[in-house]
């Protein structure tokens, strides 16, 4: 980040009683950045936005916006913009008094004008101009939840901050939702914080991701940052579908070994001393090594078929192209591609 | 005859809604068959239907040769897992899991191997002893899912069940109740709306739409040779690229030209001349200096394993390619795409299906 980030958390920590939510969370937003914030349920994420929001008060840490210390200041002070997974509309108002809301609420002093054009506006970026005179209550799932970021960008806030906003869509929505997100926070240059718990959401839209666990951020960096160079065996498995292979591995005669024998990689270092050695499912082939696997399971995905194979006595996910000949039984020599493979040391798996 | 047989089944309610409109369909013992669709398709009354939660407005149900149309859901010997389906709050996770073994008649002993294996394979062994109000959301859902499949049913019926976990959950679960259902040969019926749970379960996808089916077939024949454009675009993340255009003969070549541009596509020599609707998938379009397609990369979506590359062409809707993860597009820039002329499949473009 080259300017000035626009949010700015500094070790911000949350309890409810003896349960830690946050612990010691520091993040940064620059002005014209999406950062995603990935962990699973219960990891504190929504804690996290409503702490930037001002719903709930840090015990620890503070909150910066634009320069500003807002760790005391109330919610609207704040001007931030809150999207949640549940459409919350209005369902007996029209798409219209929705999107006006928002801007009729005391203390805006914005005219008629105003208002219709910022409404207008809003409509238009997110091609729901058709839709303004329905009801919300006869709107589809997709439809809701465009007005309801519509809403949200209505207000013209200094930041967003969206709550796994794509959650509850269908498949197929969500996809196109997700792209549609991606190209109006292009013409929005506006900050924006995305939790989730979905790793492709994370991955294909975030300009920086922070991996979030048990209410400690493990790691942020650039989505391939993440992917390629996970900082333990815990950010790893977030990521990747399906999850990195973890084997244990010890060396001897030169390689990285499983307890089953099979040779994984060449290794340096000392012999005898023990690894947690991570692969990607991507970054191992169906033939070429010396070591025999028999294949337990074959999923296809289209584009790919998904393998799971019993290496000596490891269970290891293998991507294997399409059109690959194999079937449940067959036993195949899979190579890993030695460049790939990352190592951590033994006792790191917890962490 | 196959072990489960539906013909004809339709579903209208009460305020004149044809939910499901006169389907045919028919599971193999052991099969497992995912109903895939949208919402509001009609997977989820067929299979309440087949459940005997809903009755059928007309049709015939007949499971392992026995005609349960009109039989109450405790006779058909069909074991649900649906979307929400309770604990007994004052009952161990244990004894949950274990009650339909228990209504069953079987022995405490065999009652416990069989938990202990579920439990196991579902990575809730350690929470055996506890009562569902200490658990997370996620653990509920797993042991209620466990319940679900710890009994021997003639017939599993589960709906979207996995929907409303983590992603990185449902894919454990999903090899789970692939292997569960693998080792003890029930046939089954999942219903889904997400493309991918369908392809890595089913040994056969029906893809629905509008209350009637509009394919059936293994996996890879829906993905490869979708029989209309809303196959094409349902199946697959992102779904097939579709560009209208017409073929036709230039010179001693035969070529697709796409509506309102200048770009000549090969084709195989046998494709039929006229109109038709262009459609290929997103890792059969290349990056190519000469690609007889010219765009500027509009979006470019990182996935890990790889990364989808959109490129504006002109045509009323960007076309998609599936690249190496290592291959970056820089936003705006200007790009020629090839597209496999082996992969080309061609629609009608006016109803859809495919020529």
């Amino acid at each position: 980040m080259t300017q000035e980030p626009f949010l700015s958390i500094r070790n911000l920590s949350k309890s409810y009683g003896a349960a830690a939510a946050l612990r010691s969370v520091t993040l940064e937003v620059g002005p014209d950045e999406l950062v995603v914030v990935l962990g699973p349920t219960g990891a504190g994420k929504t804690t996290l936005l409503r702490t930037i929001a001002g719903l709930e008060a840090p015990d620890e840490g503070s909150i910066c916006m634009g320069g500003r210390d807002v760790t005391r200041s109330s919610p609207p002070e704040r001007d931030v913009a809150l999207v949640f997974q549940e459409f919350s509309l209005y369902p007996n108002w029209t798409v219209r008094a929705n999107l006006e809301f928002p801007l009729r609420a005391p203390g805006r002093r914005l005219d008629r004008a105003a208002i219709g054009g910022r409404v207008s506006w809003a409509a238009s970026i997110l091609k729901i101009e058709r839709l303004l005179d329905r009801k919300a209550q006869h709107l589809s799932g997709g439809e809701m939840q465009r007005v309801a970021i519509g809403r949200a960008i209505v207000r013209r806030p200094r930041i967003f901050l969206m709550d796994e906003p794509l959650t509850n869509l269908d498949a197929k929505l969500r996809e196109a939702l997700r792209v549609e997100l991606a190209c109006l926070r292009r013409e929005l240059h506006a900050p924006m914080l995305y939790v989730t718990h979905d790793q492709v959401e994370a991955l294909s839209m975030g300009d920086r991701v922070a991996v979030l666990s048990e209410g400690r951020i493990l790691q942020t960096g650039s989505p391939a940052e993440i992917y390629t160079r996970p900082a333990s065996p815990l950010v790893a498995r977030q990521l990747g579908q399906p999850a990195i292979n973890l084997l244990n591995v010890t060396r001897a005669g030169g390689w990285w070994r499983t307890a089953g024998g099979a040779a994984i990689a060449p290794a340096d270092g000392q012999e005898g001393a023990e690894m947690i050695l991570g692969v990607r499912p991507e970054d191992v082939s169906i033939s070429g090594g010396d070591c025999p696997a028999v294949v337990r399971m074959v999923e296809e995905t289209g584009p790919a078929k998904i393998l799971l194979v019993d290496w000596a006595g490891c269970e290891v996910h293998i991507i294997a192209a399409a059109a690959a000949a194999v079937r449940p039984g067959d036993t195949i020599r899979p190579r890993v591609d030695a460049s790939r493979v990352i190592l951590w040391p033994a006792d790191s798996l917890g962490s | 005859m196959s072990f489960l047989e539906v013909h004809a089944l339709t579903k209208t309610f009460p305020d004149g809604t044809r939910a499901v409109r006169g389907i045919d369909l028919a599971a193999e013992e052991g099969e497992f068959i995912v109903l895939l669709g949208p919402s509001g398709c009609g997977k989820t009354t067929t299979l309440r239907m087949i459940a005997g939660l809903e009755a059928a407005t007309s049709g015939r149900i007949v499971l392992g040769g026995r005609d349960v149309t009109s039989l109450r859901p405790s006779r058909r010997d069909v074991g649900f897992v649906f979307q929400f389906y309770a604990l007994y709050p004052h009952m161990t996770v244990r004894d949950n899991i274990a009650f339909p073994l228990e209504a069953a008649g079987m022995s405490r002993r065999e009652r416990a191997e069989v938990v202990d294996a579920v439990a196991r394979g579902m990575g809730i062994g350690k929470l055996l002893g506890r009562y569902p109000r200490q658990l997370s959301g996620g653990d509920q859902q797993r042991v209620s899912l466990a319940r679900a499949v710890v009994r021997k049913p003639g017939l599993y019926l589960m709906d979207e069940r996995l929907g409303t976990l983590d992603s990185a959950r449902r894919l454990e679960l999903r090899e789970f109740i692939r292997r569960r259902q693998q080792e003890m040969g029930v046939t089954t019926i999942y219903v889904t709306h997400d493309q991918e749970e369908a392809m890595s379960l089913a040994d056969r996808i029906v893809v629905m739409c509008d209350g009637s089916i509009c394919q059936q077939g293994p996996p890879m024949v829906i993905y490869g040779e979708p029989a209309s454009l809303f196959v094409a675009e349902f199946v697959g993340s992102p779904g097939m690229n579709f560009i209208a255009g017409s073929i036709a003969s230039d010179g001693a070549r035969r070529c697709f030209a796409p509506d309102g541009s200048p770009a000549r596509v090969p084709v195989e020599a046998d494709s039929p001349a006229g109109p038709a609707m262009l459609g290929i998938r997103p890792e059969h379009v290349g990056i190519a200096a000469d690609g007889p397609i010219a765009g500027r990369v509009v979006m470019d979506e990182y996935q890990g394993t790889s990364r989808c590359v959109h490129v504006d062409a002109g045509f009323p809707r960007n076309v998609v390619a599936r690249l190496p993860a290592g291959h970056q597009c820089a936003i705006g820039s200007a790009v020629r795409l090839s597209l496999d002329s082996s992969r080309l499949r061609f629609f009608d473009s006016r109803m859809g299906q495919r020529l």
